[in-house]
């Protein structure tokens, strides 16, 4: 599962960014050509290669919210696991929301090769100055929102992900391979999960019209703002951190979820959508941004419900990570004593 | 600056290391914050290797790595960058011997 596709500006710079004092003038001004020549030639940039400070703060906060999106998207799946169906769609699921939690750390590791620590990281999260993915603002009412979840949600965020694999910071396009690789079963469960639900009686059928209903919106602006309002998005592209354009993933993405919602047999709950041959795309209708920013900025219906989780879970989580460090430390006692 | 950060120490951090299978080299894959070595040998696997990436893992402590500089690419590695004899196409060698 995957952030919006643009990297929204943190409440506040991010404290303790351990930042190495920049070189005098000629010598920055040789490291900063040599860096462009690397993204230039579409090179990768490796932890410990001099970088310039924005690329790094870019980075920082595009790689941590993207973390985030892993482990707070766990939440509204994660109410299901009690009430799935069956015990196959338990086991799927359990799966799944195992799969968000590992994403989430290797997308942490690869942002601590940043000079971040994982503390810093979620201290900004739990104290709700970083962003995270709005499409998890929102709730998951019934059995079909874990189906719609997979099916678009997954399919957005594979949109978004698979360019990403070929950012120029290394060891972020390495956990957006691992992550892809796990990435399609998500959607395929998704999907299937609905087909079943499909094949059930009108009740069954009209809750998955109604959670492709509430979805779908909010799916199309998990791209981020329009490429005219996205002004971060020039310099990422510039940067080798973005390679596709918001406008033109969310265009691929109605492309090809057109054709499954066919299938499927749902439709898609925008009367502008309508295949435009001249263009050979689909076209579409106005996304309320108004109501995006405003779940951006903590005004959806569970942003607070979900922070409030995340930070139970770390708190009551607490005693555990002490007793394993005391735990270690005792270990290590008793080796050194035995070795004595 | 940071008057957030609780008194706990975070877990340390470990570089691992998969055979994705028997007959090949480990391979680094990521790391990971455990307490002990143990421990990052469970999480590691839960982490890395939920799809039977692989057979063997190796967790090394972060600290422990010592690595070149990437500033003195250039001077560190160029030792080897003019000894071109090193490479076997470097000598002539006529057509009617073969392959060799």
């Amino acid at each position: 599962m995957y952030t919006q596709s643009f990297s929204v500006a943190d409440s506040e710079a991010k404290p303790g960014l351990k930042s190495v004092a920049p070189p005098p003038g000629a010598e920055e001004a040789a490291l900063q050509t040599h860096f462009d020549a690397v993204i230039d030639a579409d090179g990768k940039i490796e932890p410990r290669d001099w970088m310039p400070e924005a690329y790094r703060k870019t980075l920082v906060r595009q790689i941590s919210q993207h973390a985030h999106s892993e482990i707070v998207g766990m939440l509204p799946e994660g109410n299901w696991i009690s009430r799935a169906p069956s015990l196959k769609r338990k086991a799927i699921l359990i799966a799944k929301v195992q799969d968000e939690g590992g994403h989430g750390l290797y997308l942490y590791s690869a942002a601590e090769t940043l000079g971040t620590s994982r503390d810093q990281m979620l201290d900004a999260l739990h104290a709700g100055r970083a962003k995270y993915s709005s499409i998890f603002n929102y709730p998951t009412l019934n059995w079909a929102d874990v189906g719609v979840i997979g099916w678009l949600v997954d399919g957005a965020a594979i949109m978004n992900q698979i360019p990403l694999c070929r950012c120029s910071y290394g060891p972020y396009a390495r956990a957006m391979i691992r992550v892809c690789k796990e990435e399609s079963f998500h959607q395929r469960q998704g999907y299937e999960a609905l087909l079943v639900m499909m094949q059930g009686t009108a009740e069954q059928k009209a809750m998955v019209q109604d959670a492709v209903n509430r979805y779908w919106w909010k799916c199309l602006a998990m791209f981020g703002p329009p490429d005219a309002d996205s002004p971060n998005s020039v310099q990422g592209m510039r940067w080798g951190i973005k390679r596709i354009s918001n406008d033109d993933l969310r265009q691929k993405f109605i492309d090809a979820t057109v054709p499954q919602a066919e299938v499927l047999g749902v439709t898609l709950p925008d009367p502008d959508l309508k295949w435009n041959e001249a263009r050979g795309h689909y076209d579409y209708g106005a996304i309320d941004w108004d109501e995006f920013w405003a779940t951006v900025n903590g005004h959806g219906p569970m942003n607070k419900e979900r922070l409030a989780t995340r930070v139970k879970a770390h708190e009551q989580g607490a005693w555990v990570r002490e007793a394993a460090l005391a735990h270690a430390a005792k270990q290590q006692q008793r080796q050194q004593k035995e070795a004595a | 600056m940071n008057n957030a950060t609780p008194a706990l120490k975070e877990w340390p951090l470990w570089e691992v290391f998969v055979r994705s299978k028997q007959g090949l080299e480990h391979k680094h894959c990521g790391s990971l914050h455990a307490s002990d070595a143990r421990h990052a040998l469970q999480m590691a696997r839960d982490v890395y290797t939920r799809r039977q990436e692989g057979v063997s893992i190796w967790v090394v402590p972060s600290t422990a790595i010592t690595a070149s500089e990437p500033d003195s690419k250039d001077s560190f590695f160029d030792p080897a960058a003019d000894k071109v004899y090193r490479h076997p196409t470097f000598y002539e060698i006529p057509d009617k011997v073969g392959h060799m």
